[in-house]
């Protein structure tokens, strides 16, 4: 095996066997997937707590057309039933009371009486469904003729399905979740980024600090050591990606759809054969497409495939500036001045990809995804928008190059910095050593 | 045969020369003493013979070629600041190092279970390093520079941080290393141990080679016509007798016996029994020899001198 290879292999497996590595990677997916669950959840545990409400209508007229919620449970008082004896005979939920003028006056005061907290979901439950049937009430006394039908021809439900001509007919992603996808995918590489990155400068900061480095470099040139490192730490982040992503399409494959009612699974069963007329009105068509695409392994996997590219390619080119400052330094707090010449890069690549996944074809989103410090998350925010093949390749091609140019100049003053102990050096003497033999 | 010819090298950090024009030659089977006060230029000099950098001219030659990057797997390097990766076990730790100087993964494990045998420390294998002490971690370190049989070995400053017993097998060990056939490069600041084990020595001050030579030979050349009389009487007696014949005393000290103690340079063409003579003649002599320098005068001396020079 090459010495390089035995370096990869040192920092690869160094790290995939600590616990963190292990806990990390397999807690990440199952915090996802509680996330993806917890609306179900809640629901879940609600269903428990169904409030039951006395009605003392003194209009006369709202308290029957009251239906029950799996909140709410509504009981009418019989007309005797005053306010103060309506507190004694409820002794658990509580006492609407609807004053008579409910009907006429703008803005109607309604009161409930409990002997305890009431739940959000009980009070909007209550006034949504009165503010529903003064409104109707009201349109009844302008006497319109036909006014159930009318009021049915009137409802509006209008959903977007937007379709890319320059990709065949397919149904291509929403703006609105390819926006959400974008910011997503830029996150996690925005956070692998930083932290990989950081971690490939602490390892350095380290093996300079304990002196180790002078042991390994009269085996291995300094620029090997660099790249191993840089390789090693590049796989630990691709595995975890993987693992990741492994666990989530099998999450969103298999655990997901059986988690999900029959009734959305099949509607977006039928949004991925291209058929979105079917689905009942009932769900959200935004989720159901959301649904449709996360559920899609292939998709999933297309996506996930150019994330780790870019990935690997970014970490690659900052990995090799905070390798170059973490050479320079003794320890850690040192580093954080120069660390932020790589950090600030990442910052502004991650305001820019905000900018293009909101305006995937803008000008600022194009250049700054051919600009090698923002491309990595300035591309991925926009990939899942659908962008010419030609520019992820021209991207890719320019990260290339710069990342080449950085771990070679990355390498030079790596190889003087290590040696370097005391006083902290100026980028102009860094810039010097570049020059060394 | 010489293992290592360092020819006219110089290495230049931004403003500041490490090292100004220095040759030497190491002959194979020989322990070789690098010496030289703190920022000399050992250390730069060190890292030019391991390859880590590049002299700015001159040349090192290996074996008789140009020193490559495949020689140092020759080399078995102990700095002066030891380092081991702290996290890592013992065993893992010494295979990885023994695999980046090319041994193969079965051959480092048999010779390093011999060598932990050998050091007794064989159940330290799955301990971490920051579990060990500071003298146990050496004995790693030790056992990771020797381990790939290096026909070169460096060692810097390697007996600081061992306790007398340690220090004394180590020793044991670097000498059975120089029997077997090995070079050693033997870089220190304490001379006692140089007049031990070292054949040759180099001195280098302020970047440049001062001194090169023998220990035996640079010890009797150094202060050579010196003389050490010992004695009981009158020193002032003793030294105005002697002025025809002998000069540049130095002044007279008491030593443990009670006896004075008193150096002198014999004059050229001057009879060493005459000397004798006259001065059994004035006090009650007890010792009268030829003062052999000590690698720390000779040390203090040439770093001196070449001060004065320069």
């Amino acid at each position: 095996m090459s010495k390089i290879g035995i370096v990869i292999e040192r920092e690869y497996m160094e790290r995939v066997k600590k616990k963190s590595f292990i806990i990390t990677t397999i807690l990440m997916p199952l915090l996802m997937l509680l996330l993806m669950a917890l609306p179900g959840l809640m629901m879940v545990f609600m269903d428990g707590s169904e409030t039951t409400v006395l009605v003392v209508d003194n209009s006369g007229s709202v308290a029957t057309r009251l239906t029950d919620t799996p909140e709410v449970k509504f009981r009418p008082a019989t007309p005797d039933v005053t306010v103060d004896s309506a507190m004694q005979i409820q002794d658990e939920g509580a006492v609407l009371v609807i004053p008579s003028g409910i009907l006429e006056s703008r803005r109607g005061q309604l009161k409930l009486l409990s002997n305890g907290p009431v739940p959000l979901a009980v009070e909007s439950a209550i006034t949504g469904q009165i503010n529903k049937i003064v409104e109707t009430e009201r349109l009844k006394g302008y006497d319109i003729d036909n006014l159930d039908k009318i009021m049915d021809e009137v409802k509006s439900d209008v959903t977007i399905s937007t379709l890319r001509t320059d990709k065949g007919d397919s149904e291509a992603l929403s703006s609105e979740l390819s926006y959400g996808l974008g910011i997503g995918l830029t996150f996690i590489l925005y956070m692998f980024l930083l932290i990989y990155g950081q971690m490939v400068m602490t390892s350095i900061i380290e093996e300079k600090s304990n002196r180790v480095l002078e042991v390994v470099v009269t085996s291995v040139k300094p620029a090997q050591l660099m790249l191993g490192k840089i390789i090693g730490v590049a796989l630990v982040a691709v595995t975890q990606m993987l693992l990741w992503g492994v666990l989530l399409s099998v999450m969103s494959g298999f655990i997901l759809p059986a988690l999900l009612p029959d009734d959305v699974m099949s509607d977006i069963a039928a949004v991925q054969m291209g058929n979105s007329d079917s689905i009942g009105h009932q769900d959200s068509i935004e989720l159901i497409q959301a649904m449709a695409s996360l559920t899609n392994v292939g998709e999933v996997i297309g996506l996930a495939a150019l994330l780790t590219l870019f990935l690997v390619l970014g970490f690659l080119l900052y990995s090799s500036i905070f390798a170059a400052v973490g050479s320079t330094v003794d320890n850690v707090q040192d580093a954080s001045q120069l660390s932020s010449f790589a950090i600030f890069p990442i910052i502004f690549g991650l305001i820019f990809a905000m900018v293009a996944a909101a305006d995937p074809m803008g000008p600022l989103a194009f250049w700054s995804s051919l600009f090698p410090l923002t491309a990595p998350m300035v591309m991925v925010a926009r990939i899942p928008a659908g962008i010419p093949g030609w520019e992820i390749a021209l991207s890719i091609g320019l990260l290339i190059v710069s990342f080449l140019g950085m771990v070679w100049m990355a390498g030079k003053i790596y190889r003087i910095g290590i040696f370097m102990y005391g006083k902290k050096p100026n980028i102009k003497e860094i810039i010097r050593w570049i020059s060394y033999k | 045969m010489n293992i290592l010819e360092v020819e006219n090298v110089t290495k230049t950090y931004a403003s500041h020369k490490a090292l100004d024009d220095v040759s030497l030659t190491i002959p194979e089977g020989q322990v070789y003493g690098l010496l030289g006060p703190n920022g000399a230029g050992k250390t730069t000099l060190i890292r030019i013979i391991n390859h880590i950098t590049a002299p700015d001219s001159g040349r090192v030659l290996f074996d008789g070629h140009i020193l490559t990057q495949e020689d140092v797997e020759k080399i078995g390097y102990l700095p002066e600041e030891r380092g081991l990766y702290k996290k890592m076990k013992v065993g893992e730790q010494a295979l990885f190092f023994a695999r980046l100087k090319g041994l193969s993964k079965s051959e480092a494990q048999s010779s390093l279970r011999r060598w932990f045998e050998k050091f007794d420390i064989l159940s330290w294998w799955d301990k971490k390093v920051e579990e060990l002490s500071k003298g146990m971690a050496q004995k790693v370190q030790f056992i990771v520079t020797v381990l790939h049989r290096p026909r070169l070995l460096i060692f810097d400053e390697p007996f600081s941080g061992f306790d007398p017993i340690n220090a004394n097998l180590l020793k044991e060990e670097i000498i059975k290393l120089k029997d077997e056939g090995a070079t050693v490069i033997f870089s220190t600041h304490n001379m006692a141990s140089v007049e031990e084990i070292c054949d040759n020595i180099t001195l280098i001050n302020n970047s440049r080679n001062i001194l090169s030579g023998n220990v035996d030979e640079l010890r009797r050349r150094y202060f050579g016509g010196r003389y050490d009389i010992t004695f009981e009487g009158d020193h002032q007696a003793l030294m105005e007798r002697l002025l025809p014949v002998a000069g540049d005393f130095t002044l007279p000290t008491p030593d443990a016996q009670g006896h004075t103690r008193l150096s002198l340079r014999v004059n050229d063409g001057v009879e060493l029994r005459d000397v004798i003579a006259i001065a059994n003649d004035t006090v009650a002599l007890k010792g009268f020899n030829e003062s052999i320098a000590s690698m720390n005068e000779i040390f203090i001396r040439a770093v001196k001198d070449d001060l004065a020079i320069s």
